[in-house]
């Protein structure tokens, strides 16, 4: 069991070393073999107004002229240590992991990540616990009574779930439950409150995104769940649990349902680390200050340091969400330990 | 009344295809004490009667009908909550495949401990403790340490003894083994099959044995019964069917089973055909279109079902052949061939 899990733990240091590579290789390998120059990268942190004597000095400064090598070691010593921005007559320290600073704003692009992980959080965290009990729910009792009124409802809810984008089913329900409308449920879209300022607004004001967003998920998580529980229902074991007498509700759960779980924590795990990268469409949506919302921003400005920092964190999520899945699986499933 | 009696039993299907007789007018009894073995091809309904008999089938879609009676009482009619009471209890089962058959995520003393305090209201401390001596009495070596081990860790006899322990954990008086070492090696299966016929010493329970194999049945039953589309085609004492057998498909078992004792050169004598189609039984006999005899019974096998009588002392035949001409046949075509050494 340790050795499994100091494999996966240098499995995924590998990974996220990969990860940065494969970011650098994004934003300045493929450029160039796209044609472009160390000046037109140059030219994109340099103002519009730059002549090309300025864009070349910046190049300069800015490493572009080095061999991709040292250039992507800089890079990953930011992250990693840190880095010195020099101005000329002035240098700026960038503490790690430094990501450079925005085109914008000209912050430093990790606090103002880290700033809004909160939101995400609560966004994702929230919806999962939702999607997660009612998806399984409604895919254990359709899978129990199979062919039934209720299996066909939620299965015809469970694909238009599956097949509705948020953005539609984000403003229809602002429409309908959004303060000041008939069936005013929650505060106005892009209420945020900290859930330590005030658990009772933080809860009142993502209600809306929690259950958009949850609704999504929780239509693949049904299905995902009615099929894994068809499937195990008829494993011999079942029987085996009914022969010895067990009551049925513990048949289904303790024997039926724990046979299914191990897809639905697998899915569970990588679909959890993807949010935390940032809910994009339901962030816009609501307007809530998430990573997702940040990541639309760097993008529609073509503010690269807050793309590439997105990125990177995003893929750091993932990475994170892989180990623990691992792991977990060792946990769920005792046939893994041995391995 | 007997301890365990069937009446008339039947389990049918509904499907899309049409009703699936699995189980066609099943009549038996059975003493505490005495093994009885049911053989039979696939798909002959011997496992859907047992799962008849723990009441595995209500609530779902089968179509039952006649009589169990467990010990005085009758368990068609009762309710489904009742049965599932006696289920692990009073009767408990053995299954084919012991690692499909216990749950791969729960180590075997939990699920042994898990059959025992369902029908034993006793802490999980004692009921550990039972578990372990349940694993130490099938003979498993070191059961307080792998009482701990999951199923996947246990060797396959290893798992088959641990299911015995838990089919055992609670003491039934009724015992079903469903093809208990067709998953086995050989040398295993003889000791799961003496570990059987002991406990059932020691616990004076009733014991079905289910199988497809003339081998097992020898070794172990007292009686036997043999199914064949559903219904019982011959039964009587173990000596009746190996030293006198009347039914067609029974010379049939007996010829395609291997024997140490047969030359090499002869060739084993397997029934020709298939089972039939459970929807659509053959008119008249079930075995007919199979049946090397059928063209002398003067065309009675073709249309109409046979009864199932008694030839002599208990043994029960289900074929249109005279008992004198199927004794003729035995002495003069079968017997000699079985016997060629």
């Amino acid at each position: 069991m340790v050795t499994y899990i100091i494999r996966r733990l240098i499995w995924a240091v590998a990974m996220l070393a990969i990860v940065s590579m494969i970011t650098f290789g994004i934003f300045f390998l493929v450029p160039r073999l796209a044609g472009a120059t160390s000046e037109s990268l140059a030219a994109r942190y340099v103002g519009r107004t730059a002549g090309a004597e300025q864009i070349k000095v910046a190049a300069e400064r800015l490493g572009f002229n080095d061999p991709l090598i040292v250039q992507y070691g800089r890079f990953a010593k930011g992250i990693v240590a840190g880095a010195e921005y020099d101005y000329g007559p002035a240098s700026e320290h960038c503490p790690a992991p430094c990501l450079g600073y925005s085109f914008i704003t000209q912050l430093p692009v990790w606090p103002d990540l880290i700033g809004r992980l909160p939101v995400t959080f609560s966004l994702a965290l929230g919806a999962a616990v939702i999607w997660l009990i009612t998806g399984v729910a409604t895919g254990v009792l359709s899978a129990l009574r199979r062919g039934s009124v209720f299996d066909r409802a939620a299965m015809t809810v469970a694909l238009a779930g599956v097949s509705l984008p948020i953005f539609f089913t984000g403003i229809v329900s602002l429409v309908v439950f959004s303060y000041g409308r008939p069936l005013a449920i929650t505060a106005p879209g892009g209420t945020y409150t900290p859930f330590f300022a005030n658990p009772a607004l933080w809860a009142y004001g993502m209600i809306l995104p929690w259950i958009t967003l949850a609704f999504l998920y929780a239509a693949g998580y049904a299905r995902l769940t009615r099929s894994g529980m068809l499937e195990t229902m008829n494993e011999d074991y079942i029987r085996t649990a009914r022969a010895k007498g067990l009551p049925e509700r513990v048949v289904v759960t303790k024997h039926g349902l724990r046979g299914a779980l191990t897809p639905i924590v697998t899915i569970f795990g990588l679909d959890v680390g993807l949010l935390m990268g940032g809910a994009v469409l339901t962030e816009s949506t609501f307007s809530l200050p998430g990573i997702g919302k940040y990541a639309i921003d760097a993008i529609t400005n073509q503010d690269l340091p807050k793309v590439i920092g997105v990125t990177l964190l995003t893929a750091f999520f993932v990475v994170l969400a892989n180990l623990v899945v691992d792991l977990l699986y060792a946990v769920v499933d005792p046939r893994v330990r041995l391995a | 009344m007997s301890f365990l009696e069937l009446k008339d039993l039947r389990i049918h299907f509904p499907t899309d295809d049409g009703l699936v007789k699995s189980v066609d007018g099943l009549s038996f009894q059975l003493e505490r004490g005495r093994t009885l073995g049911i053989v039979g091809e696939s798909g002959s309904g011997k496992s859907v009667t047992s799962l008849g008999i723990l009441g595995l089938h209500k609530g779902g879609r089968a179509r039952i009908s006649g009589e169990i009676w467990l010990d005085d009482e009758e368990l068609v009619s009762a309710s489904a909550d009742h049965v599932r009471t006696l289920r692990g209890k009073k009767m408990a089962m053995i299954f084919q495949d012991p690692l499909s058959a216990m749950h791969p995520y729960y180590t075997v003393g939990a699920q042994i401990i898990e059959a025992y305090r369902i029908h034993n209201k006793v802490s999980k401390a004692v009921a550990r403790k039972h578990a372990i001596d349940m694993l130490g009495r099938v003979g498993i070596p070191q059961p307080e340490r792998r009482v701990d081990s999951y199923p996947h860790e246990f060797s396959g006899g290893m798992r088959q003894r641990a299911m015995i322990a838990m089919a055992l954990s609670c003491d039934p008086e009724l015992l079903i083994a469903d093809e208990p070492t067709t998953a086995l090696d050989v040398t295993v299966q003889a000791q799961i099959l003496d570990l059987m016929r002991d406990l059932q010493q020691e616990f004076n329970s009733a014991l079905i044995i289910i199988t497809h194999d003339l081998g097992v049945v020898a070794e172990l039953a007292d009686d036997i019964l043999v199914m064949y589309g559903g219904k019982c085609i011959e039964y009587g004492t173990a000596t009746d069917i190996f030293e006198r057998p009347e039914h067609p498909y029974t010379w049939g078992l007996l010829g395609s089973m291997p024997r140490l004792d047969r030359d090499r050169g002869d060739r084993l004598i397997p029934i020709k055909g298939t089972p039939p189609s459970l929807i659509n039984v053959p008119p008249g006999c079930a075995f007919h279109p199979r049946c090397v005899y059928e063209d002398r019974t003067g065309g009675a096998a073709r249309t109409d079902v046979p009864e199932l009588l008694e030839t002599e002392g208990g043994h029960l035949v289900r074929c249109h052949l005279s008992p004198e001409e199927r004794r003729v046949i035995w002495e003069n075509e079968i017997k000699p061939n079985l016997e060629s050494v």
